[in-house]
């Protein structure tokens, strides 16, 4: 019996992380229903992607020469085929921007429960029991479903990478795609954090979040920076706000920096900025909640208002 | 042309709150409009703007004190409001009731576009509008943050992780799921808030849309604060102190050498 089928993400010629960890919680899933683990790679250099996800763990992959690259219309007609064929327990799929930007249709086109951005899940007496985020992260929550049918989109970055040749089963899956309903075209991509600074060369990075509360306030982190010789940068609502360009954002959807030193002020550490920054070597965080989950990964941290801390650490570098 | 714009009233907590059994404590709530819908009813609002389309109907699930949510839209520019509740809707509001609602809703308004702000801040499903769009057969774009629309076609830029932006061309009537930071959403202003208490918001049943009762797959069966699992070397004292001790890393560290 198939107890899972996931669907690998790529881009641009490369697989994604996020399909090796959909194999690792694909893998516990199918586990815990005793059942087998199938994956379906959609479209580009299948047989390059194939080879890379025949790991340890997998059943078999289904692979569906349909374009380069990924279109929602027919990924939601292709995913929607194959649960039918396969009926599996669980359609699981990765909480990526592209994943939500079909999850959701195959879902409901196979009248299953979703349940997206899940951070933990397993089966418990047969009952699908997950775990997710509310409230910007402050809380936790489990979520148990009662159908035994079910869609799952999972967090990149919670499952361990899947690991080791698999002994796979490869077959081609004639999918029937109905063209009058593909009606998104996709023209191109476009780079979009270029400009005068490369944020993601820098060896030493001030950062600033939300709780700079007002535009002016910037400057006096842009003093921090001078005095300490770093670079600018910031997380998503100080660049939503227009208060500093695109290419100064750090995160999921901004650049990803590794720097020496990474000065995180007034940012609070949501799990989409944290993406881009956590390959940082030492990170300080200053911020007056005690809570902030930036505290779970910085290295060092003044909890207290940032308007008292950063002139007087201005003063301790001038 | 008829943009129609779904908004969450959404519940926001401090930094401090108390969890009481699978909710967060009343006590600690305080409701606000849905970022994301902020971004979505303004790009309706500059498309009425335009002329490029003729009206903005905002839709809303949500009890009685919602309606002081809606009225920031209408104070933004929509033109109307409706409110669609019942009391066996509280607590069942996962993406497939939500659809069904909306599906209704669609049904009676047969709008041209659709905005969605792409999640809402307190649930975070980040679902709906795809699930809509599948629901009402027309087509969408996910986490959009460019829009051009002319009334037959959206040319969108869909926002990918890394700083890529995918660009995509939308047949039309279609979804689009908003992403922050597309526009600047304009603040109320008074003029605009007095005239939002003169504009119409029709409150709908579940029955008014023809929905004989909805249920949730999904239970909600526990809500904890996750453990901070902090090793950090967390300075104390005042701020003076603390920025010495930090500082004195920093250099440790070789910033602010040169």
């Amino acid at each position: 019996m198939t107890a899972v089928l996931a669907v690998a993400e790529h881009r641009r010629g490369e697989l994604r992380d996020v399909s090796y960890e959909l194999i690792g919680a694909g893998r516990g899933l199918a586990d815990d229903l005793g059942g087998e683990l199938h994956l379906a790679v959609i479209g580009g250099q299948i047989e390059e992607f194939t080879r890379s996800l025949s790991r340890e763990g997998v059943d078999a992959i289904h692979t569906v020469d349909e374009g380069e690259e990924f279109n929602h219309d027919v990924y939601t007609q292709v995913t929607e085929q194959l649960a039918e064929e396969l009926d599996p327990d669980v359609v699981l799929l990765p909480n990526s921007i592209n994943g939500l930007d079909y999850a959701p249709a195959v879902a409901t086109r196979l009248g299953r429960p979703l349940v997206t951005d899940v951070i933990d899940a397993d089966f418990e007496d047969g009952t699908l029991v997950a775990t997710r985020e509310m409230y910007g992260s402050k809380v936790e929550t489990t979520i148990e479903v009662d159908s035994s049918r079910v869609a799952v989109t999972i967090r990149g970055g919670e499952w361990p990478g899947a690991n080791g040749n698999g002994d796979t089963t490869v077959e081609e899956f004639d999918a029937t795609i109905d063209e009058s309903a593909v009606r998104s075209t996709v023209r191109g991509y476009e780079e979009v954090a270029g400009g005068d600074v490369d944020i993601s060369d820098a060896e030493v990075l001030v950062s600033v979040g939300r709780g700079i509360e007002e535009e002016e306030n910037i400057e006096l982190i842009e003093e921090l920076a001078d005095a300490l010789d770093a670079t600018l940068s910031a997380s998503r609502p100080i660049v939503d706000n227009g208060w500093l360009p695109a290419n100064r954002q750090v995160g999921q959807s901004g650049k990803t920096v590794a720097p020496d030193v990474y000065i995180a002020i007034g940012i609070s550490g949501a799990v989409q900025h944290v993406a881009g920054m956590k390959g940082a070597e030492t990170i300080v965080a200053i911020n007056n909640d005690p809570n902030a989950p930036i505290y779970d990964i910085a290295d060092y941290g003044i909890v207290d208002d940032l308007f008292d801390v950063v002139p007087a650490l201005i003063a301790e570098f001038e | 042309m008829k943009v129609l714009v779904t908004v969450a009233e959404v519940g926001t907590v401090e930094d401090d709150f108390e969890i009481d059994g699978t909710a967060i404590d009343e006590r600690y709530l305080e409701y606000d409009l849905n970022e994301w819908d902020d971004y979505a009813v303004e790009e309706a609002v500059q498309l009425s703007e335009e002329g490029t389309v003729d009206e903005v109907v905002a839709v809303t699930i949500g009890p009685e004190r919602s309606e002081e949510t809606i009225r920031m839209a209408l104070a933004k520019g929509a033109d109307r409001a409706i409110r669609v509740w019942d009391d066996s809707v509280e607590g069942l509001l996962d993406v497939a009731a939500k659809t069904e609602i909306l599906e209704a809703v669609v049904d009676e308004e047969e709008p041209d576009l659709l905005l969605t702000g792409v999640q809402t801040a307190d649930a975070m499903f980040g679902a709906t509008g795809v699930s809509l769009a599948a629901a009402i057969d027309y087509p969408w774009a996910a986490v959009v943050n460019d829009l051009e629309y002319d009334g037959e076609s959206a040319s969108v830029h869909r926002e990918l992780e890394g700083g890529v932006e995918e660009l995509t061309d939308v047949e039309t009537p279609a979804v689009l799921t908003i992403q922050t930071g597309i526009n600047q959403p304009r603040y109320a202003s008074l003029r605009g808030i007095r005239q939002a208490q003169q504009k119409e918001i029709t409150a709908k049943t579940l029955a008014d849309l023809g929905i004989e009762g909805l249920e949730s797959e999904l239970r909600l069966t526990e809500m904890y604060e996750p453990e901070v699992e902090s090793d950090a070397t967390v300075f104390e004292g005042r701020a003076e102190d603390t920025a010495v001790q930090l500082a004195s890393v920093l250099r440790e560290k070789g910033v602010g050498a040169q």
